[in-house]
């Protein structure tokens, strides 16, 4: 009787190894597309992982200032446009399908009337857009200018007032006069959500600091210790306070960056002070600017792009020499990243919503900016590409890995 | 009453001459934005002031109130003044 052959050993497939092949497959299928909101309409641009070819489609919305552009997380197709014209009122579009079509808010932002006599607000245009938590489908925040903070729980479809900040006395002398804000008007942003409690909610104002609350918005308190306001004025008023754009890490959400009007800041809560990690930027550069992005995966590693904020406010790169700058140590030490950037005479900047990361395992950066240039990295920075030229000035740019 | 409409808003409208009734100014665009949803807004804010580029001829007069009065025979422009770059 022949013996029956040894079973050949066959050695059991290791959680890594299953790992690295299912990662394999879904490299091969995943795109990445850049949503980009200029100041005369939309373009997306469309990748697969690798990221080295790029397709425009677009424009979109042709003419109409778009001031933020955002895809819903929570379907991966609803995308949501902040427009206006600016001769027409402010409105906002909104797609089911990822821009194939578009239809415009049946009730876009607006305030409260005012009782008779007294002077009320009108919504100049929108321009931030939050997705809410991935606990409330359908759920998004907007921020206005000037500063507002509004709701609409059906997609974006119809907006209403919300929370207590946009009538309130003490938050009205915070925002100020819309002559106490940007160029543009005043803006409300930076809206952030904490993944893991919906009830609590930042937002920022320029001007007007950042604010927390704890109860979904029913209440919210400033959150502006630490942080510092232009020389001779008093730091404890709210209202002399500028964030220009805060980041919140998914990876710790009790770490937020923020780039300020005056510096680079962290805050680690429970903690309520922020420091200011840009004090250790180099001195020739600064630590102004208007974008802040934060790694995926790593508290410790966040990005900035300095602007020059001395004298007059060119608000141009530093002497003309464009830098992303990145920290991986939580604010210590900075490093410049401008391999293929313009080595001189380079004049543009890039705004506080035009700067973005993917989520890919090396994370792509991409920026946009005032001279309607678009600009990527496939990896974390340390190499930069121009992907589009001639776009009008672009106000808004945010990657999604689909 | 007819209404002429300006290229900006024929996204409304779809095209430049509508009819449209009320007897003021105000209750006009209530019509307008009855018949085409939306179009309000664009024109007046959310406290009931002319939107800042926006402006009403009723009979080839420019008007500024909102609440002056019209009537059926009427004939009203709005005007988008366009500026900027």
């Amino acid at each position: 009787m022949p013996t029956p052959k040894k079973k050949k050993s066959v050695p059991k497939k290791t959680a890594a190894s299953t790992r690295s092949k299912s990662a394999a497959r879904q490299i091969t299928t995943q795109n990445v597309v850049i949503f980009v909101a200029t100041r005369k309409g939309a373009w997306f641009f469309r990748s697969d992982a690798k990221r080295k070819t790029w397709t425009a489609d677009g424009p979109h919305f042709l003419g109409q200032i778009v001031n933020h552009l955002v895809l819903d997380p929570r379907d991966g197709k609803t995308l949501l446009a902040a427009t206006s014209t600016g001769h027409l009122g402010p409105t906002l579009h909104r797609s089911t399908n990822l821009g194939r079509t578009w239809k415009e808010a049946t009730r876009p932002p607006a305030f409260d009337k005012a009782p008779e006599g007294v002077a009320g607000r009108s919504v100049n245009h929108t321009f931030w857009l939050t997705p809410c938590h991935a606990n409330e489908p359908k759920a998004w925040y907007a921020g206005t200018s000037p500063q507002g903070l509004f709701r609409s729980d059906d997609g974006g479809d119809t907006w209403t007032p919300f929370s207590m900040i946009n009538d309130d006395a003490q938050y009205r002398a915070w925002m100020g006069s819309v002559q106490d804000g940007t160029p543009d008007g005043p803006k409300l942003h930076s809206v952030i959500v904490d993944p893991r409690d919906p009830l609590h909610l930042y937002f920022a104002m320029s001007g007007g600091g950042v604010h927390e609350s704890l109860d979904g918005g029913h209440t919210f308190a400033p959150l502006i210790e630490g942080m510092e306001v232009v020389g001779g004025f008093d730091a404890t008023n709210v209202a002399f306070h500028d964030p220009h754009c805060v980041r919140m890490c998914p990876s710790n959400p009790d770490r937020l960056y923020q780039q300020n009007h005056c510096g680079i800041y962290r805050i680690d809560r429970p903690s309520n002070t922020w420091v200011r990690i840009g004090n250790n930027m180099p001195r020739r550069v600064g630590d102004i600017g208007f974008p802040m992005v934060v790694h995926p995966r790593d508290d410790n590693t966040a990005w900035a792009f300095p602007m020059d904020g001395t004298t007059v406010w060119p608000r141009t790169s530093p002497a003309g020499k464009p830098a992303v700058y990145v920290t991986r140590n939580g604010g210590k030490r900075w490093q410049a990243l401008s391999v293929g950037l313009p080595a001189e005479q380079a004049w543009w900047t890039v705004k506080r919503q035009a700067m973005s990361a993917d989520t890919l395992k090396s994370v792509g950066l991409y920026f946009g900016t005032t001279s309607g240039e678009l600009w990527m990295s496939a990896n974390e920075g340390d190499q930069w590409k121009c992907i589009a030229r001639h776009l009008p000035e672009i106000y808004s740019v945010e990657a999604a890995v689909l | 009453m007819k209404v002429f409409i300006p290229g900006p808003l024929l996204s409304y409208t779809k095209q430049h001459e509508v009819e449209a009734s009320g007897t003021t100014l105000a209750d006009l665009l209530i019509d307008l934005d009855r018949q085409y949803p939306g179009l309000r807004f664009r024109v007046i804010d959310e406290q009931h002031n002319l939107r800042l580029h926006m402006r009403f001829f009723v009979n080839g007069a420019q008007v500024f109130d909102v609440n002056t009065p019209l009537r059926s025979t009427d004939t009203v422009h709005l005007v988008q003044a366009l500026s900027g770059g």
